[in-house]
């Protein structure tokens, strides 16, 4: 209130602007009534759980219901020196590394397609992103089953196409080595489609006079694709890959339902050794530590990410 | 306005109209097109497997067999020992109930929450706020341990809230009414109080009738995120007849072993009720992800 009247009679600017919100923004309770319930579910939901776990991490809490005692950081040194652990941090770098560069590519490939075929547009959008809405566990009965090495519809096209012979049929997921990428595989087929609609939607904001423009100049479409359509979708690049490593650290219900993160832990990742830990070592304690590392990385990817798009989008 | 009135007085001369009717397609556009609806087919095969085999008898489905798309002896033998066991039934209730309940409190208490952000000024608002954008950053994933640990306590594991509350948390939704919120002009609301409309009537009868896309949105995608959400249903509901449908085809379904045709046919029906919201909502749904990436 004293502001106003300290403001200089000769006041620079002609037009003078109204207060963005007359009345409302007097300063009083009233808002604080309708953030409070969402705040309420928020602190008992989110900032306790938070809480408890860190204070979790250093007692050896169990799920039988014993007394918790304080034990200092026996937790955390144990997760720092369990092979178990770095076995399944290294699975899922493993995942993140062998699933984002197709969930990228492939998705700018397709959205570049359809965005040429524009009146197959409803069919293409049905037929990409339809599997995002299936359940995981749909998702995995179904692979499962084209992985079977004997009479699987995928090995059944790789001997029809004389890919491989009949004799000696490729085991997908109980193979050590293919098990991953046959997971790698699904989870490309399952989650494309929200990618590809990234894309499709970037590219459609791009105008055509730059396209035209460039023609006239003389560029061939590899051109155009190279110095227009790859720079303009950097950011949604970016956008893809944050939100792929954020998933990909976070992944779990695929191994869980196709290979039980077996064969021989090959593809038992973070979420999965955790789950291990607390639910089937009824060692909450233990588990919530490695939540905690897992938890510090991801937040890491988060604030990397948050902190490249609100500059780019400043 | 003024840029406007600084324009030359001699308007830039019309493009013609350009003509594109009847153009010849180009070899370049027939070879897109059928790469894509290629593509397409095959990206389609695994969903189409799934109902074929679901839709032949066992004894035709089982792996002996060679590998054919269209059933020699139509059956739906699979569908009715599936619904004969019973349980797929109650994990379709189940979920509804489940994704219903996240989807209206998230969008109650979310769009509440906006307002509040986006119209008042109260003390501690910045401080809330600004914990609240924090939580965009925590993995719920990794929370699972304590979460599981509180709602044990609340004596609500098995139940419906149980499964629900701790879902409901969802600060994205915040931002994103919030920032929508922001957008709406303020005229309307002051004409509204003027006549003397209070908090909730402003908001229910101005603010909610503007914000019909953003809502449905927001909704959609609370509701798949909900319906097939696994995790967190399968620590939670470990009673069966209290489990989600993909929990439940996921851990009970896994023993029909061999029976092929009843596991495709499962699979049909967990990905069925989804599926047909997609089709009705593919315009909300597309633009909503679009919306991520364009904002």
């Amino acid at each position: 209130m004293t502001a106003q009247t300290e403001t200089p009679a000769e006041a620079p600017t002609a037009e003078t602007r109204p207060p963005s919100t007359p009345n409302a923004k007097r300063r009083n309770w009233t808002g604080l009534w309708f953030v409070l319930p969402f705040f309420a579910a928020y602190a008992l939901f989110l900032i306790w759980p938070t809480v408890l776990g860190l204070y979790y991490s250093f007692t050896d809490k169990s799920i039988t219901g014993r007394t918790p005692s304080w034990v200092g950081l026996d937790n955390w040194a144990e997760a720092f020196a369990d092979e178990r652990a770095w076995n399944a941090l290294w699975n899922t770098a493993v995942f993140t590394l062998y699933s984002t560069p197709p969930l990228v590519i492939l998705a700018i490939v397709f959205a570049l397609l359809a965005n040429r075929a524009r009146r197959a547009g409803w069919f293409l959008r049905l037929a990409f992103f339809a599997p995002f809405v299936v359940p995981v566990s749909v998702v995995t009965t179904i692979w499962t089953w084209i992985y079977q090495p004997d009479g699987g519809l995928l090995n059944h096209y790789l001997e029809l196409f004389g890919i491989q012979s009949p004799d000696t049929p490729t085991i997908w997921l109980q193979d050590e080595h293919r098990a991953m990428w046959a997971v790698v595989i699904t989870t490309v087929w399952w989650t494309l489609g929200f990618n590809f609609l990234l894309y499709l939607a970037a590219l459609q904001t791009i105008p055509q006079d730059v396209y035209e423009a460039s023609a006239i100049d003389g560029a061939g479409w590899f051109r155009q694709l190279r110095s227009i359509t790859l720079p303009l979708l950097s950011r949604t690049t970016g956008l893809v890959i944050t939100l792929q490593l954020i998933a990909s650290l976070r992944i779990f219900d695929q191994m869980y339902l196709m290979t039980g993160g077996g064969p021989n832990r090959a593809t038992e990742v973070a979420i999965h050794y955790i789950y291990i830990a607390g639910f089937e070592g009824y060692r909450i304690g233990y588990a919530s530590a490695l939540s905690y590392v897992l938890f510090v990385l991801i937040l890491l990817v988060s604030i990397v990410q948050f902190r490249l798009f609100s500059r780019k989008g400043a | 306005m003024t840029a406007v009135l600084d324009k030359p007085a001699e308007a830039p001369a019309q493009e013609p109209p350009r003509r594109r009717r009847f153009k010849r397609p180009s070899v370049g556009a027939v070879i897109v097109y059928v790469a894509v609806v290629l593509l397409a087919v095959l990206w389609l095969l695994p969903l189409l497997w799934a109902l074929s085999t679901s839709l032949k008898t066992e004894t035709e489905a089982s792996l002996g067999q060679d590998v054919h798309w269209i059933p020699r002896d139509w059956s739906l033998e699979g569908y009715r020992t599936l619904f004969q066991q019973g349980d797929h039934l109650v994990w379709m209730v189940n979920s509804t109930v489940v994704s219903t309940i996240v989807t209206v409190l998230t969008l109650v208490l979310c769009v509440f929450a906006a307002y509040g952000f986006s119209r008042f000024d109260f003390p501690g608002k910045n401080v809330i706020f600004g914990i609240i954008i924090a939580g965009l950053m925590v993995p719920g994933q990794a929370l699972i341990i304590p979460l599981f640990d509180i709602v044990g306590f609340l004596n609500l594991s098995n139940t419906y809230w149980g499964l629900a509350l701790p879902q409901v948390v969802a600060p994205v939704m915040v931002f994103i009414l919030k920032r929508f919120f922001d957008a709406v002009p303020r005229d309307y609301e002051e004409a509204a109080k003027i006549d003397g409309a209070g908090h909730l009537r402003v908001l229910w009868s101005v603010i909610l009738p503007l914000s019909g896309p953003i809502l449905a949105a927001v909704g959609i995608f609370t509701f798949i995120g909900s319906w097939n959400n696994f995790l967190w249903p399968l620590i939670v509901a470990t009673d069966p007849s209290m489990m989600t449908l993909p929990v439940g085809l996921g851990v009970v379904t896994g023993g029909y072993g061999l029976l092929y045709a009843q596991n495709m046919a499962s699979a049909v029906v967990g990905a069925l009720p989804l599926l047909v919201v997609f089709m009705i909502f593919q315009k909300q749904i597309v633009n909503g992800v679009a919306g991520v990436g364009l904002k």
